[in-house]
């Protein structure tokens, strides 16, 4: 029998102290995107860093996730392979924009042939010819599509979304959101937002930190 | 058992200085305090180290209040700002070289003002330098820790919220001065506390700018020690020892004396406070002092600096011309080889000492980072012992550790021992960016595979180039500027240019001085600027580097 595929949280549970924030038990199928409602500061984030492994001190996380039958729990960031768009872009800003890109590709490959893949992502992102552009120069919508290329360089298994399109206006916000789900059909995503839009338009079931169903 | 490393490391780093001390000491229990209570020398030297030490720290701190309280956020600020932050990378040697050559009776002052005010036609007699007092010794103090201090308390500033207590302080009625000192000092000078305690420390106990600036017969009390413990031969080591006693004594002693008086501060402030006091009176006089002060304190130091570039050129100058009569580079082709080696010295054991400061700090700060240790405030008050302890007190008992390992007089002990005082520095000068940096960029690398050793080197650590590079800077011109552990650990045989500085001092050479004192000026001054159009080279094209750095 294949190794399921998706993301399993079993019994997840996110700590603060001994207060429980969040506890979920679920899978998430490649293509489909679960969004989590609660509001600020109900441990959303937390929930976020738990599954990357990257919990601050003073919080903490029990049971299990599981990413296409590979057990993560216990591994560090770097070797879990789930990706997160921050609220902001959190484009490195010291390298220039391919460097970015670069920095985010998965390893293996000729330089020309990362340089290309590179070329392509920008290409097929509206963005031709920014390789070499200073990251700060660029105007919100674009930084977000390169964040979101970056993070897809990287060819991770499953994406989480931490209110990436908050930052951005009504219409860019539409845009950018349509483009990340159109980038992410194959992948399991958790989109976290407090945003009611975002809610809709991802097309998901919406549930709260708990599990329970949220009308949107 | 991690959490115990940095307070470990931090006691293998203070255990010499803590053994140099006792070490050091020994002597003294084989006659040398009788032979110290026969010195007719003593009540005065006592006097004249705890005078001038402790006035010199209270005028910094008093000027420093002044110039934050009325000035910080006037557009007057930026200039003299400008003015004074480059000052701190002078070494203290170089400084009271330059303010000697401005203060004496044949220096530039007395000749601006001869013979039109004076009628002046030979220097006049009189000890504007080397008075009894110690005036100009405690003038150069305060010009150097002034600055010092300033950028300390600059750096504690927002912190302490000095905007929003302003306006309170001004809409209750108080004057800015008032409102400054009810709302915004306590807190900064809670900040402020240890900076000070080192600069009571250095001032009570420095050796080089005594013997440039100060007293002659007696000197303050280091001063006569360092002559003890330099005399050829060892005869008064026992005398030398028990007065570093007796110095460790007094600093200890200024230290309690200056909390009492923090005590009477508050005490001032509770009856400002509780008499409902506004003292918008107050203001101008202090905005005018403030400014005068300031200012006059900045541009003596400048007028000092350029009196030594001036007299390493000069060929005759003759009282009481202002100018050379012309100007020559013959003292520098002929200082040349001389100053050659001892510029070499004086970099290797810089760059040496500053490297190995770097490589400990950022490790350290590493460490504290990936463990997610919170800092440490015991270990960090450790940090400062090697500024808080007297180099007089300290350095006699590590000379004869150095002596006992047959590594007294080389280059290498002597950069061993910078490392001491460089890393505190290296230290206060780096944790703040280095902590400071923004975390998530971190966890956004490794959500995309990165490991922690790709992130420290492909994202921290170039990030913080501007940082690191600063640190490194002010390390340089911490080892560059140290005068009494090179004497004592080199044996007075490594001659950087600090040493050989101090001692052409005694002559009367002023044209070798001044070739000296600018060569040790270049150093540092380099090493800042460097600090400065490096990162604004690499990051030209990164504007969000270049916006993070205008801080």
């Amino acid at each position: 029998m294949s190794a399921p595929t998706g993301l399993h949280l079993e019994s997840l549970t996110v700590r603060r102290g001994t207060d429980v924030l969040a506890q979920l038990n679920l899978t998430i199928r490649p293509g489909e995107v679960l969004t989590l409602m609660a509001p600020s500061g109900a441990g959303k984030s937390m929930l976020l860093q738990a599954l990357i492994g990257a919990l601050p001190p003073g919080f903490s996380a029990s049971g299990h996730i599981v990413l296409n039958g590979r057990k993560v729990t216990g591994l560090p960031t770097a070797a879990r392979r789930i990706g997160l768009l921050f609220q902001d872009d959190m484009l490195f800003p010291h390298l220039s924009v391919g460097q970015n890109l670069q920095f985010g590709l998965a390893p293996g490959g000729s330089k020309a042939q990362r340089r290309s893949r590179i070329e392509q992502g920008l290409a097929a992102a509206g963005l031709s010819g920014f390789a070499a552009r200073d990251p700060a120069t660029l105007s919100g919508g674009q930084r977000a599509r390169v964040a979101l290329l970056r993070a897809l360089l990287a060819e991770p298994q499953a994406l989480l979304l931490d209110e990436p399109f908050a930052r951005l206006d009504a219409n860019l916000r539409a845009q950018i959101r349509q483009a990340t789900f159109d980038a992410t059909r194959n992948l399991p995503v958790i989109l976290v937002t407090h945003d009611q839009s975002d809610a809709v338009a991802a097309g998901g079931p919406v549930l709260s930190l708990f599990g329970q169903p949220v009308s949107p | 058992m991690i959490k115990a490393l940095p307070r470990l490391g931090l006691a293998l780093f203070t255990l010499p200085m803590l053994g140099g001390l006792v070490v050091g000491f020994v002597p003294a229990f084989s006659g040398g305090f009788a032979e110290l209570a026969g010195w007719p020398g003593l009540p005065r030297a006592v006097a004249l180290s705890v005078g001038t030490g402790m006035g010199a720290t209270a005028l910094s701190l008093l000027l420093t209040g002044l110039i934050v309280a009325m000035l910080h956020d006037r557009p007057a600020f930026a200039p003299l700002r400008r003015m004074l932050s480059p000052l701190l990378a002078v070494p203290h040697a170089a400084a009271a070289l330059g303010l000697a050559f401005l203060l004496a009776p044949s220096g530039w002052i007395a000749r601006l003002l001869s013979p039109w005010a004076t009628d002046w036609q030979q220097p006049p007699d009189l000890l504007t330098l080397h008075d009894p007092m110690g005036l100009a010794l405690t003038l150069g103090l305060v010009a150097k820790e002034m600055p010092f201090l300033l950028l300390m308390a600059l750096a504690a500033l927002p912190a302490c919220a000095p905007a929003q207590r302003l306006v309170l302080g001004a809409a209750l009625g108080h004057g800015r001065l008032s409102a400054f000192a009810v709302g915004v000092w306590p807190p900064l000078y809670a900040r402020l506390r240890l900076p000070v305690m080192a600069v009571l420390a250095y001032g009570m106990t420095t050796v080089e700018m005594a013997m440039i600036l100060g007293p002659g017969l007696p000197p303050t009390l280091s001063a006569q020690i360092a002559g003890w413990l330099t005399d050829a031969g060892l005869r008064h080591l026992p005398v030398a020892s028990a007065a570093a006693i007796v110095q460790l004594a007094l600093v200890l002693a200024a230290m309690g004396l200056w909390r009492v008086a923090e005590g009477a501060g508050r005490a001032g402030l509770r009856y400002h406070i509780g008499r409902g006091r506004r003292a918008v009176w107050a203001d101008a006089p202090a905005r005018l002092a403030a400014m005068g002060l300031g200012f006059g304190l900045a541009g003596l130091l400048a007028l000092s600096l350029a009196g030594l570039g001036l007299w390493s050129v000069a060929a005759e100058w003759r009282f009481p011309a202002d100018l050379p009569q012309s100007l020559t580079l013959q003292t520098w082709a002929r200082a040349l080889p001389a100053l050659g080696h001892s510029l070499w010295l004086t970099a290797v054991i810089a760059f040496g000492a500053t490297g190995l400061a770097l490589g400990l700090v950022i490790a350290s700060l590493q460490f504290e980072q990936s463990h997610g240790l919170v800092p440490d405030r015991w270990a960090e008050r450790a940090l400062y012992l090697p500024l808080l302890l007297p180099q007089i007190a300290v350095m006699p008992g590590v000379q004869v550790i150095a002596l006992h390992l047959g590594v007294e007089g080389t280059a290498l002990a002597v950069m061993v021992v910078h490392l001491f005082f460089v890393l505190p520095y290296v230290f206060l000068s780096l944790a703040p960016a280095y902590r400071g940096w923004d975390s998530r960029l971190g966890v956004a690398a490794a959500t995309l595979g990165a490991g922690q050793t790709r992130i420290f080197w492909h994202l921290r650590l170039p990030m913080l180039l501007g940082p690191v590079l600063t640190a490194a800077a002010l390390g340089i011109a911490v080892s560059a500027g140290q005068y009494l552990p090179t004497l004592m650990v080199g044996g007075g045989r490594v001659g950087t240019l600090t040493v050989e500085a101090v001692a052409l001092s005694s002559g009367g050479n002023r044209r070798l001085i001044g070739v000296f004192a600018v060569a040790q000026l270049a150093l540092p001054a380099v090493a800042f600027a460097l600090a400065l159009a490096v990162p604004r080279q690499v990051f030209a094209n990164r504007r969000a580097m270049l916006a993070e750095r205008g801080r």
